[in-house]
């Protein structure tokens, strides 16, 4: 089962953060420092993997990737393999690349709820629901479309936005 | 002026339709991105609370504007700021009618809820009836609450909802369904477990999806229960191989690997149930094998495949032809040069010693470089094979190895953890008393808080009992070093507490024993201990009581006392404690001195430490005391549970008990009674279980199967399985594949399974991974390794001079050294010794010596490095055609810069995986490559160029991380 994922920027400031079993905000505090606080002292060249009993209990494991100013961290336990979650890291990050084309930290932070609806469609009570990237942003388009639909606001002309990116 | 402020406020949104923020939101991420210091980002967000609180308590809140605090409130939370006060208007929100706003507050609840709030009974009536919704986005919505949300006592309340949407016509709410099921399973087994037929037949769930889905339940399933699911082993051994042939859609292909996250699920369940059951093993043997070859070990998640199929193959019933394939897959790991793949292949190493132990000798070059990576994951990984591998002969590298590191590393948790593991080898594989002394003594100076204090009385019973032997000699001889030692560790600064009170004791007990130091020198030294360590009071016990003996030791030896200057001031000090304890000691010491001989003799005599002390648990010699009193009129006692006042109490404290727990809420009038499910075991103790499973070498040699016996197997597997799983078949598959197609399955499993057979490894794999082993083959003879290294290697696993002398005597001590531990500890530990006996006879397979090892290293095959010669150009011109070439560069991530993009002019359409994973995040790349990726993605969807550097100069200004200099944020953004 997944425990966790976290998207935490080299400073240690975490940009998304979601906890398949309750932990207390400032229990997730803690946690969040103390992964950044070893992530932060690996080296480059070593692997993707870093044993996580001493922070999250026993039969726990790590999985992080370093995107340019991102860890992208997932947590888990012996029943998922650590080479499969690397690439589900890459499915979550592939899936924010479609959705934001081409994504950066900043996107991270202002689209914050849909963060989550795309991590939703992926991981699902701590478990891997879908991995294929393709399915993922189906989903998600259909649940910003059926929301813009249900959204009076979003009448406005699309002139509108038009004009706004000159 | 109202469509003004309409479009202000969309202008104010980003580009992300239903999901923009607000500009005030944006305010809030950019200032805390801004802020120089903790202090700082700390100040603004309390003030954005404060601005909330105010916000939140105004009347009539317009929708809109309450999701986007709600929004900021969540992510204020994720900061690490309490936003309690606002959790009801979450809760409220996700009573809202517009789909937007509810999963709004659905998402903010279940980040801010645990499953015991008291909120979430508001929140129940409301997941209730939006699982009945038409709306299917609004059912996602709910069960993804459900998940979070619900607990035990809730269960009952959604259950029939839940199960009614496993038949919904939507696959995304039947996948989540099941899931939800699941996590029932997992918080309250018992309410469910009539449900378990549910999980099965999802299994033949027409879309894929929900299918996988489902194996993630059956998974935690078979992990608590395996043998109520054998009959499925046929179902899943037909969709393991329907996936494998490439029969699902290819939308769930993952770089050019069929669903390769569902056959590593299903590989791990076959683990599961093949473990220690040859009949389910054997027919697994030959999807297993077709996964060996058929899987593509480029890439990451090929390899993630190839690994879940080495733990298969280690788990279930040995094969040999299979085990020499894992065999294979961990030397190309091992020889990798990706920690990663270093860390699998190490980890799969791990399982499958237990099973051929000879392949480890062939790696220890590699082993021993993982060894001394500087990365710490992999040399724990490493340090937790040579745990597993280790023997009496290879024991003192391995500990002395063990016990570096721990001195090296400052994280406790691992520390503890490592010195357990040397404790624990030690007392199994010492090979003498002096080593095992020696390294007790190192492990206690460097880690002696962390060591569970029962390790330090067990070394103190070791030294006290001998190694019963009979052979007082040895013994005596074994304290006075013991002594020696000591002595010598007892100046050094800073000694750990429970070292301290071990070497107390030995001295008190043993110090005078062997004539050579006189008791003044060693009351001595104890008086600096306990001096040193003055505010350590078990410490100051210990040496007090220490102190006694000696002096005990020497009146009844019928020598004078004369007791130290620093004993009196001592004994003085520590008779005006406060510590009750130390009071009575230093009372008794000065009692005991003086005493006479006799006397003293009878009290305290020499080395009786492990004669037995009975124990009158009656008190009967208080009987005549007490006959004394009750005569003189006293009452009789009578035991606390018979007093009638206290029973009152303590049975009225019971009820309300009971009371309280029957308490809880119930959402229907009567349920049925339900069967008790046995609550769900760890996964680790089962894990550790099937680890255990005694799988004899020998005899699984003998029974290796004949390859022709394969074709009635894998007959018998495809007759049966035509009547379970055709509704499966029918489909994924082809309209071709039907009953018929088994002989012809048949028949390419036979040949294939002759390719295997050859010695050679002549592989159907692909070229690209021949070309990979034979860089490695071709580079290796140049690689010089040190004969530090090597002696090094020859010590762990095996030297010609060390093998013969000590099994026997060893494992003999190693018997005894388990059971002088604790009660506890010693039924698995000795159970673990059993083991070891019982290996024991086989020939000791790691230790074949250097010489057999450099010959069985791969020598250079011309032919094949003419193979890889061939297979780089054939790759190269795979680039150069835009064809599968950028799907061989292993890791599209590993960031750009290098090579794809140079070949790209002609092959841009193709090259969908690079362009995709293309990666903005990076704002430090060059501006050249960066036009030349825009180049490539104009073909894609992908943005312009133009696009991509505008964004990428924009994340520059933005400045989101606190580093970036520039305070113009935004203002691009928002015009």
């Amino acid at each position: 089962m997944i425990r966790s994922v976290m998207v935490i920027n080299t400073q240690g400031k975490p940009r998304l953060s979601k906890f398949y079993e309750f932990q207390p905000v400032e229990k997730q505090q803690e946690l969040i420092s103390s992964v950044h606080g070893v992530l932060s002292g690996r080296a480059e060249n070593v692997s993707n993997f870093v044993d996580a009993e001493s922070i999250f209990g026993p039969d726990t494991r790590l999985v992080y990737k370093h995107f340019a100013t991102l860890y992208i961290v997932f947590v888990f336990d012996s029943s998922e393999n650590e080479l499969a979650m690397l690439d589900l890291i890459q499915v979550f990050v592939e899936t924010l690349d479609k959705c934001f084309k081409n994504v950066c930290e900043l996107d991270v932070v202002i689209n914050y709820s849909k963060m989550h609806t795309v991590l939703d469609e992926i991981i699902f009570g701590g478990q891997v629901l879908e991995t294929s990237s393709t399915e993922v942003m189906k989903a998600v388009e259909e649940i910003s479309r059926l929301e813009a639909a249900s959204n009076a606001i979003s009448l406005v002309p699309k002139s509108v936005s038009a004009w706004r990116s000159r | 002026m109202e469509q003004l402020k309409t479009i202000g406020r969309e202008l104010a949104m980003g580009s992300q339709g239903g999901f923009g923020q607000s500009k005030e939101f944006l305010d809030l991420v950019k200032s805390i991105g801004e802020a120089r210091s903790k202090a700082e980002e700390e100040r603004i967000v309390l003030l954005e609370i404060e601005t909330l609180k105010r916000r939140l308590s105004e009347p009539d809140i317009p929708k809109r504007k309450m999701k986007e605090y709600i929004i900021r409130l969540v992510y204020v939370e994720m900061l690490g700021h309490d936003g309690s006060f606002a959790y009801i208007h979450a809760v409220k929100m996700t009573h809202d009618d517009n789909l937007l706003l509810k999963r709004t507050g659905y998402l903010a609840v279940s980040l801010f809820l645990s499953d015991d709030h008291d909120l979430i009974i508001l929140i129940v009536n409301t997941i209730q009836k939006d699982l009945r919704s038409d709306n299917y986005l609004v059912v996602c919505a709910a069960l993804n609450a459900v998940c979070k949300l619900i607990n035990d006592e809730t269960v009952p309340a959604v259950l029939p909802q839940v199960v009614d949407l496993l038949a919904h016509p939507k696959e995304a709410v039947r996948k989540k369904a099941i899931m939800a099921l699941h996590r029932f399973y997992q918080k309250s087994p018992s309410s469910v477990s009539h449900l378990v037929s549910n999980f099965r037949k999802r299994l033949c769930d027409n879309d894929p999806g929900v299918m996988g889905a489902t194996l993630c339940s059956l998974f935690d399933l078979i992990t608590i229960d395996a043998n109520s699911f054998k009959d499925l082993v046929v179902s899943f051994v037909s969709i393991l191989k329907q996936v494998a042939e490439r029969r699902l859609p290819k939308a769930y292909d993952y770089h050019q690997l069929p669903a390769p996250f569902i056959q590593i699920r299903l590989l791990k369940i076959l683990a599961l149930l093949g473990s220690g059951d040859k009949q389910s093993s054997e027919q697994m043997y030959t999807v297993v094998g077709d996964i060996f070859r058929k899987c593509d070990s480029s890439s990451n998640i090929g390899n993630a495949v190839l690994y879940e199929c080495i733990c298969c193959v280690s788990s279930i019933y040995p094969n040999p032809k299979l085990l020499e394939q894992a065999a294979q897959v961990i030397s190309r790991f091992l020889k990798s040069d990706s920690h990663n793949l270093k860390y699998m292949g190490i980890d799969a190493l791990g399982r499958l010693i237990k099973i051929s132990p000879e392949i480890a000798e062939q790696h220890q070059l590699a082993v021993i470089d993982c060894l001394e990576d500087p990365d710490d994951t992999l040399k724990r990984k490493t340090f937790e094979l040579l745990y597993k591998m280790t023997k009496s002969s290879n024991v003192e590298v391995i500990v002395d190895r063990m016990i570096d590191y721990m001195i090296s590393i400052n994280d406790n948790h691992y520390k503890t953890y490592i010195a357990s593991r040397c404790v624990e080898l030690a007392e199994q594989f010492a090979p003498s008393n002096q080593w095992f002394i020696l390294t007790m003594n190192k492990v206690f100076e460097h880690a002696g808080d962390l060591v569970n204090v029962k390790v330090a009385h067990n070394l103190m019973k070791l030294i006290a009992e001998g190694f019963g032997e009979d052979d007082d000699d040895a013994d005596s001889q074994l304290r006075s070093s013991a002594v020696e030692s000591y002595l010598r560790i007892i100046g050094e600064p800073k000694l750990p507490s429970v070292f301290l009170q071990v070497i107390c004791w030995v001295l008190g007990e043993y110090g005078t024993a062997d004539g050579k130091y006189s008791a003044s020198y060693i009351t001595g030294k104890l008086c600096d201990v306990a001096e040193a360590y003055s505010n350590d009071e078990s410490v100051k016990a210990y040496a007090v009581t220490a102190i006694m003996k000696i002096y005990a030791f020497e009146i009844s030896a019928g020598r004078k006392v004369d007791f130290l200057p620093e004993c009196q001031s001592l004994v003085e000090e520590l008779s005006a404690s406060h510590s009750t304890d130390l009071q009575q000691r230093a009372y008794e010491l000065q009692a005991v001195i003086s005493l006479d001989a006799p006397a003293v003799e009878s009290i305290m005599p020499p080395d009786a430490s492990c004669e037995d002390i009975e124990i009158d648990k009656n008190l009967s010699f208080l009987n005549g005391y007490v006959q004394e009193a009750l005569e003189k009129g006293a009452q009789p006692y009578i035991p606390e549970n018979e007093r009638s006042g206290v029973l009152d109490i303590s049975n009225f404290g019971n009820q309300d008990h009971h009371e309280a727990l029957t308490h809880s809420l119930r959402f229907e009038a009567y349920e049925l009674p339900k069967p008790v499910m046995p609550s769900r075991v760890p996964p680790a103790a089962v894990a550790s279980s099937t680890e255990l499973v005694p799988v004899p070498e020998p005899s699984y040699a003998r029974e290796t199967r004949q390859p022709a016996s394969l074709p009635s197997v894998s007959d018998a597997g495809s007759s049966e399985l035509k009547l379970r799983l055709d509704g499966v078949q029918k489909k994924w598959g082809r309209p071709t594949y039907s009953s018929s197609a088994s002989p012809s399955t048949n028949s390419s499993s036979s040949t294939s399974h002759k390719t295997t057979n050859g010695v050679t490894q002549v592989d159907s794999v692909g070229t690209s991974n021949s070309k990979a082993r034979d860089t490695y083959d071709s580079r290796r003879p140049q690689v010089e390794i040190s004969p530090e290294k090597q002696k090094l290697a020859s010590s762990l696993f095996g030297g010609p001079s060390k093998t013969e002398k000590r099994p026997s005597s060893v494992n003999h001590k190693a018997s005894k050294a388990s059971t002088h531990t604790s009660e506890k500890s010693q039924a698995p530990k000795a159970a673990a010794v059993q083991t070891e006996v019982n290996s024991e006879p086989a020939p000791d397979l790691l230790d074949l010596g250097d010489s057999t090892s450099s010959s069985s290293a791969p020598a250079i095959d011309p032919f094949k490095q003419l193979e890889g010669l061939l297979d780089q150009t054939d790759v190269a011109s795979n680039v150069n055609h835009g064809t599968a070439g950028a799907a061989k560069t292993p890791d599209f991530m590993g960031l750009y810069a290098d090579t794809p993009v140079s070949g790209l002019g002609s092959s841009v359409g193709d090259l969908l995986p690079t362009n995709r994973d293309e990666f903005n995040l990076t704002s430090e790349l060059s501006n050249a490559t960066r036009t030349a990726q825009g180049g490539v993605t104009q073909f894609n969807k992908g943005p312009n160029p133009k696009d991509a550097l505008e964004k990428d100069s924009l994340v520059r200004q933005m400045g989101v991380t606190p580093t970036s200099p520039n305070p113009n944020l935004f203002r691009d953004l928002l015009g």
